[in-house]
């Protein structure tokens, strides 16, 4: 792959690994921050990493029969038992490690889903291999609706968007309910590292996932990643618009270790969140009494989440 | 691989559909997505990287001295490093025929 990177001038850029584990040839749509998202965190989990994948959009594209863009071992489970299968993946490595069929060594062991294959349909297999304790990696890639089968609504939707099964018209304006706190329900199984991440911040992403992979027991990292067909969104402003989501405290970063809240991105003063509703399609019939309870709703999440950043650093 | 995707059929594959080659998609042309195509000055680039980073299609390598070079074979022609670009190094041009 790349071998000069060495030669770049920012100094974080330098650190990246030059292998890539996803490689092009990718079917996904044109600007698609969920296969960067699936680039970046296989780059940082590495070559001794074994994935077990959900249906969903980065299903369908990385492997469609007989090729596939994955360089580490992967497999495709159904939609609600990744987080299952990665936890009989990983009692099997230990087993085998004990009965020294293979070496002893560090593998680490990857779930991963979309929204819809984590909020909805994966939950409670989700929920169950988080209670039990197995050492792996969640990740959620998070795209916001079920784009793989034609954009559908899913509990991890935005208040307002329009999606095929919640289309604005003029009774109802979009989605009705609110979206879903994944990383809070994984945070309330007392796991040992819960994060969120979004691939307008690479460098960030890489880091959590590999804090993720060193902790000991289950972790989850919940990825926002901008899919532009999705969101109605000019391709080339995907990672502008993860940028805002963050900014206007829609997608705050955030990592809870054992307990502990830390913001990596500490916002003194929100962007209106106009700047991130009026960029995409979905938000286009939004009225201005919708857009002040959104902008309403984000203030108070956000203070929520200083609250229990300022609360759990007491000490 | 050896055969063209479209020519392999189903007795040739694995049992369980194991694919036993991996990263093979890498011989798959996603270029001729691409309805616009990237241009590149290099006295523009300042080496930072950032298009590398941002590419979702792995199409940006970085060629000696750290300046970049776009993989046509793959570039599907989104736009993000046009975008993201910090000195304006690279515009995009409607791909003619």
């Amino acid at each position: 792959m790349d071998k000069n990177l060495d030669r770049l001038n920012i100094y974080a850029s330098r650190l990246l690994s030059e292998k890539e584990y996803f490689v092009p040839g990718h079917r996904a749509c044109q600007g698609c921050a969920e296969a960067l998202a699936v680039r970046l965190v296989a780059k940082a989990l590495g070559r001794n990493t074994v994935v077990a994948s959900a249906t969903g959009c980065m299903e369908i594209v990385s492997s469609p029969l007989p090729l596939t863009s994955w360089n580490v071992p992967w497999m495709h489970v159904a939609f609600e038992n990744a987080a299952a299968v990665a936890s009989g993946i990983e009692a099997g490595l230990k087993v085998l490690m004990r009965k020294k069929r293979i070496p002893q060594q560090k593998i680490t062991v990857m779930a991963m889903a979309g929204d819809g294959g984590t909020s909805d349909i994966g939950l409670q297999a989700l929920s169950g291999a988080m209670e039990r304790g197995h050492d792996f990696v969640y990740c959620c890639f998070d795209n916001e609706a079920y784009m793989n089968t034609g954009i559908q609504r899913s509990s991890a939707t935005p208040f307002g968007a329009s999606t095929t099964t919640s289309p604005a018209g003029s009774l109802v304006a979009g989605q009705t309910s609110w979206k879903k706190n994944m990383p809070e329900i994984a945070a309330a199984h007392n796991i040992p590292y819960v994060a969120t991440a979004c691939t307008s911040y690479p460098f960030d992403l890489m880091e959590k996932v590999k804090k993720a992979a060193a902790i000991k027991g289950p972790a989850y990292v919940h990825i926002l990643s901008v899919c532009p067909t999705g969101w109605r969104l000019p391709t080339q402003m995907a990672i502008l618009a993860g940028r805002l989501a963050v900014e206007t405290g829609m997608f705050p970063l955030y990592e809870v270790e054992r307990g502990r809240y830390t913001l990596n991105v500490e916002l003194t003063e929100l962007r209106p969140i106009e700047e991130y509703l009026k960029i995409q399609g979905r938000f286009r019939h939004l009225t201005q009494e919708m857009i002040a309870q959104i902008q309403q709703r984000v203030r108070e999440e956000y203070e929520k989440l200083k609250k229990k950043v300022q609360l759990t650093n007491e000490d | 691989m050896a055969k063209p995707e479209h020519e392999i059929t189903w007795k040739e594959l694995n049992v369980g559909c194991v694919i036993d080659e991996p990263g093979n998609a890498a011989s798959y042309r996603t270029g001729d997505w691409r309805s616009q195509r990237p241009i590149y000055t290099k006295d523009r680039c300042i080496q930072c990287g950032t298009c590398y980073v941002f590419c979702p299609d792995m199409a940006i390598k970085i060629i000696q001295e750290g300046y970049v070079e776009h993989d046509l074979y793959y570039c599907k022609g989104c736009g993000i490093c046009a975008e993201e670009c910090p000195t304006g190094a690279i515009a995009m041009v409607d791909e003619e025929e």
